[in-house]
């Protein structure tokens, strides 16, 4: 392998037979230094990816700083894109190929293990020849490393080629490489050439024109130089998509509910999805609120609610603290709130762009005193945009707080679904002010489901203070024992009642086996394909994605029971049965596996890391592997 | 007949309404307790201006003076300690047809909820924020306020306070935005009224701190304003008080100010050897946060259905080959 390490360049030979790779599916990584596009071209390979049929799922990587210093391992900014031939719900295992703008950004990945053994690599060769000595020998000893660690590692000019286009070619490399890419996995080229063409049009003819020209060049150079494409058919999907990511799925349900009011306080990794709805909220009569904090926020937004605009407010872990206090009270004075936590990892700052589903327990029982809420989780990304629209139904028709908990994998990640066909059941019906018959109290609650029906300011002879405090059907300050009892009870029922109008969640696979692994939230399309794998391999596995986690439906026990074993899989921390430490009397489980331990006295166990990114599916086929050598 | 037309002429009698028609729940503050001369204050101002109490919210927060929603009769919200501000914020934001109030204490607005007030003197949005000032916790039992004066014994300072008491009114002339800032206190029943009403009609966020007794953890704490009246600076000004020849004999302290010199607010309000009640500044050409961002038009179900479709289109992946016709359009 040491006849592999030129010192200087040679280029690539043009090739004259091509060998055609098929392929049921293929990861696909483009890293750059911040800035440089490398995301923006990812984005728009995977789109061009879908419109072809394919099955795909793209995820950002991206660097804790905004402008990470240039050339550094931790500094990598980019894309994954996985395509398939099948429908594809999560971020996959190890790339087969990767694109990358310098050699540094690539060792981040590499290190991290997000690579295949013997994966191809692109990498840009301009710094073999760089003035500075220093990267010059950092490049030749990273190329020489990986060369002979077995990578198929392929030298690109891309400066040199677009410098023959553009005098900035660090702003137009990305163009290239879409090229490049898009010959590798013979892409429709009238149609790639119309997404760049439209990707850049916004900024004037000049600038597609370019930019076309630099996604040609790409393209030749591959047909050129590259002695091989692949082939992923296409998964034959053929009906309207839409493709975006979580955060834009949020939004878009936020104004597909017809609430007019979302309250935020900028936090990461939630904001994006108020920057999205800044947009164009305000054409459906919305409004975005940036408050002076978290606390104000979700203040401002009890405050619309009460006043008949049902609000969102949305926020990520340490916000999720700070509004505790009125989470509470919204439950209390049983005004209807939507809540999104797009979870990030904890405690404290955390990791504040990567993924964790550390918040589960807290979004259940952080409140003092018993305040009840509705917990619910979205499990993909068209699950973000459906379940703000059903969280709104939920938190006037049972007048209280219903938390939706996505998580930074679905904020960041991509995935194309059924474009949603508009249904007027969505939107919020209008407010009523009419006159309430006199006498009317605001907390008149059913004896059997907790029910009350609802006055809003305004409405004549409705007039009553509600209160925080411990109060009674009028409203007023409860000074007898029996009324907080009372009070507490009705405001319980409510959640059983609307607990019985759930469905229990359907199991992916048999309904009775060897091994349950239950999960919530993104971890559904990972969990899901391993537990496929495993399957295929003759295992009796199955898999559980519970949507509402308070209250919880019945007929999970049921489930559970049916299977020997039943093990909790989630992102977030809990003790390792193995230390040293650690027994049945200290072991903290992963959240869920608390929960449905307490609820259903099921043994349940689990396995959880917290890594800061999502899960791959052969990690869990792994951890599915060694689980079952457990049951005998 | 007679050019007079009938139904207006009833919507007036029904309009007509009493004192009693704004009084809630009997109050339950201690005897003596300036809350009750505010309350008797504001409840009078929306019988004269002929509010409908279904109009009127009054936004609280915790706190003796905080109780107030209960006892008006009207929409009350008695919620979070230093929270009223965004609460009502939220109330105002798409409700413009209903007058909203914010009663505080001085824990509540000037301690725990700071960052609310300052922020929603920022925002401007219109109501009315009244501040019961009494210097002293009163609902926990004694503790130092941010307004208590220095060295004051309390159960939290036993050996006294050890900082000086803050300036709310020059905070809140301080703060970009500031629309209208007035003092009042409640042992002068007509000039608190006169003050509450001129904040009730001004375009913005009104703030109107009002001197506060606590008869029972604090009660002289105002003596010197109470026993001595020149120790009373009355505002006058033709676009702020005037008083009565009766009042005029008693608080002899005047001078004139006009309240939209805010140099001389800021001058003003930095003095606390006297009490200053009056309207020390008055701004209505600032931007009002809920004006700016009302709706423009009514949203229809067709319209929002418009705008998601646009936006489904800015993300749609019609598969080559696929049905590309959008089976959304009626």
């Amino acid at each position: 392998m040491a006849e592999a390490t030129p010192t200087q360049h040679e280029p690539h030979p043009v090739v004259k037979e091509k060998k055609i790779i098929e392929l049921p599916e293929h990861i696909v990584e483009i890293v750059s230094d911040s800035g440089e596009g490398a995301q923006k071209a990812g984005q728009t390979f995977g789109a061009i990816s879908a419109k072809m049929g394919n099955g795909i799922w793209t995820v950002e990587i991206i660097p804790a700083e905004i402008q990470p210093p240039p050339r550094t391992i931790t500094g990598a900014s980019g894309i994954r894109i996985r395509l398939g031939s099948f429908y594809i719900t999560n971020v996959g295992d190890d790339a087969d190929l990767i694109v990358a703008f310098n050699e540094q950004v690539l060792l981040g990945r590499v290190d991290t293990g997000n690579l295949k053994p013997g994966a191809i690599i692109l990498l840009e060769n301009m710094w073999r020849t760089h003035k500075d000595p220093a990267i010059r020998e950092a490049y030749t000893k990273t190329y020489d490393r990986l060369v002979s660690e077995g990578y198929k590692v392929i030298e690109v000019p891309m400066e040199e080629e677009c410098l023959k286009y553009t005098i900035s070619p660090r702003r137009g490399k990305n163009m290239f490489v879409l090229g490049m890419l898009c010959n590798l996995y013979e892409r429709d080229l009238e149609l790639a050439r119309k997404e760049v063409y439209e990707l850049w049009i916004k900024k004037g003819e000049k600038v597609a024109d370019l930019n076309l020209k630099l996604f040609n060049a790409g393209y030749a150079w591959a047909e050129e130089h590259l002695d091989f494409k692949f082939r992923i058919p296409s998964a034959g999907i053929t009906e309207p998509q839409v493709v975006m990511n979580g955060n834009v799925a949020l939004a878009l349900g936020i104004i597909a509910s017809g609430m007019e009011v979302c309250a935020m306080y900028p936090i990461t990794p939630a904001t994006s999805a108020s920057h999205y709805l800044s947009e164009i909220f305000e054409h459906v009569g919305g409004i975005v609120h940036q408050a002076e904090d978290e606390i104000a926020a979700i203040g401002f937004a009890v405050g619309a609610s009460y006043a008949g605009k049902c609000a969102v407010t949305i926020t990520s872990g340490p916000g999720m603290s700070l509004k505790t206090e009125i989470i509470g009270l919204a439950s209390m004075i049983e005004v209807p709130l939507v809540v999104i936590n797009v979870q990030r990892g904890g405690p404290s700052t955390g990791l504040p762009t990567k993924v964790e589903q550390g918040d589960l327990l807290a979004a259940l029982f952080s409140t003092h005193g018993d305040a009840p809420k509705v917990v619910m989780a979205c499990s993909t990304i068209e699950d973000c945009f459906y379940s703000v629209i059903t969280a709104r139904k939920i938190a006037e028709t049972f007048r209280l707080p219903v938390i939706v908990l996505s998580d930074a994998n679905l904020a960041t990640g991509q995935q194309p679904f059924p474009r949603p066909r508009f249904s007027r059941d969505w939107v919020a019906p209008p407010i009523d002010q009419s006159p309430v018959p006199p006498g009317t109290k605001p907390y008149d609650w059913d004896p059997k489901t907790g029910l009350s029906r609802r006055i809003i300011p305004g409405q004549p002879n409705g007039m009553y203070s509600l209160t925080g405090l411990a109060h009674d059907r009028e409203g007023k300050v409860a000074y007898e024992p029996w009324i907080n009892q009372e009070g507490a009870r009705s405001r319980s029922m409510k959640l059983a009642a609307f607990q019985k109008t759930l469905k229990p969640p359907k199991v992916f696979g048999d309904p009775e086996g060897d091994l349950l692994i239950v999960g919530w939230g993104s971890t559904k399309g990972a969990i899901e394909e391993a537990v496929t794998r495993v399957r295929e391999k003759g295992y009796r596995v199955s898999a559980l994605n519970i949507k509402f986690l308070q209250p919880m439906a019945s007929g999970i026990k049921e489930i559970l029971q049916r299977f020997k074993k039943v093990l909790c899989i989630e992102i977030n921390y809990s003790d390792d049965p193995g230390e040293e430490l650690i027994d049945e009397n200290n072991r903290r489980y992963s959240n869920l596996a608390w929960l449905l331990r307490a609820r259903f006295l099921i043994d349940v166990d689990s396995w959880s890391r917290v890594y800061g990114r999502p899960y791959k599916p052969g990690e869990i086929e792994q951890v599915i592997l060694e689980k079952l050598k457990e049951i005998k | 007949m007679f050019g007079l037309d009938l139904e207006r002429l009833l919507d007036v009698e029904e309009e007509y309404r009493r004192l009693e028609d704004y009084q809630g729940g009997m109050p339950r503050w201690c005897s003596g307790c300036g809350d009750n001369a505010i309350l008797t204050a504001v409840q009078r101002l929306l019988r004269d201006e002929g509010i409908p109490p279904e109009k009127a919210v009054f936004v609280s927060g915790i706190g003796c003076s905080s109780r107030f929603p209960h006892y008006m009769n009207a929409y009350g919200f008695h919620g979070v300690h230093g929270r009223a501000l965004p609460i009502a914020q939220g109330i105002k934001i798409r409700r413009p047809d209903l007058h909203v109030f914010v009663n505080m204490g001085d824990g509540d607005c000037f301690s725990i909820g700071s960052a609310h007030w300052i922020h929603a003197i920022h925002y401007n949005m219109n109501m009315v924020a009244m501040v019961h000032d009494n210097r002293i916790y009163g609902l926990t039992k004694k503790q130092v306020s941010p307004t208590s004066p220095k060295g004051l014994k309390t159960n939290t300072t036993p050996y006294g306070s050890y900082i000086e008491g803050l300036n709310p009114l020059t905070v809140t002339l301080g703060v970009t935005n500031v629309s209208f800032v007035a003092q009042a206190v409640e042992w002068i029943p007509d000039l608190l009224y006169e003050v509450i009403r001129q904040a009730f009609h001004h375009h913005g966020f009104s703030f109107v701190r009002i001197l506060q007794r606590c008869p029972t953890y604090l009660p002289d704490i105002f003596d010197p304003f109470i026993n001595d009246p020149n120790n009373i600076l009355i505002l006058t000004h033709e676009n702020g008080l005037q008083l009565d020849d009766s009042l005029a004999r008693i608080y002899k302290n005047q001078i004139e100010h006009d309240p939209s010199d805010i140099h001389r607010a800021r001058e003003i309000a930095s003095d606390e050897s006297k009490a200053v009640v009056g309207i020390l500044y008055r701004n209505e050409n600032v931007d009002v946060y809920d004006e700016i961002r009302r709706p423009r038009r009514v949203t229809t179900l067709e319209m929002r259905k418009a705008v998601l479709e646009r936006e489904f289109d800015k993300f749609a992946v019609n598969p080559v080959g696929g049905d590309n016709h959008n089976e959304n359009d009626e």
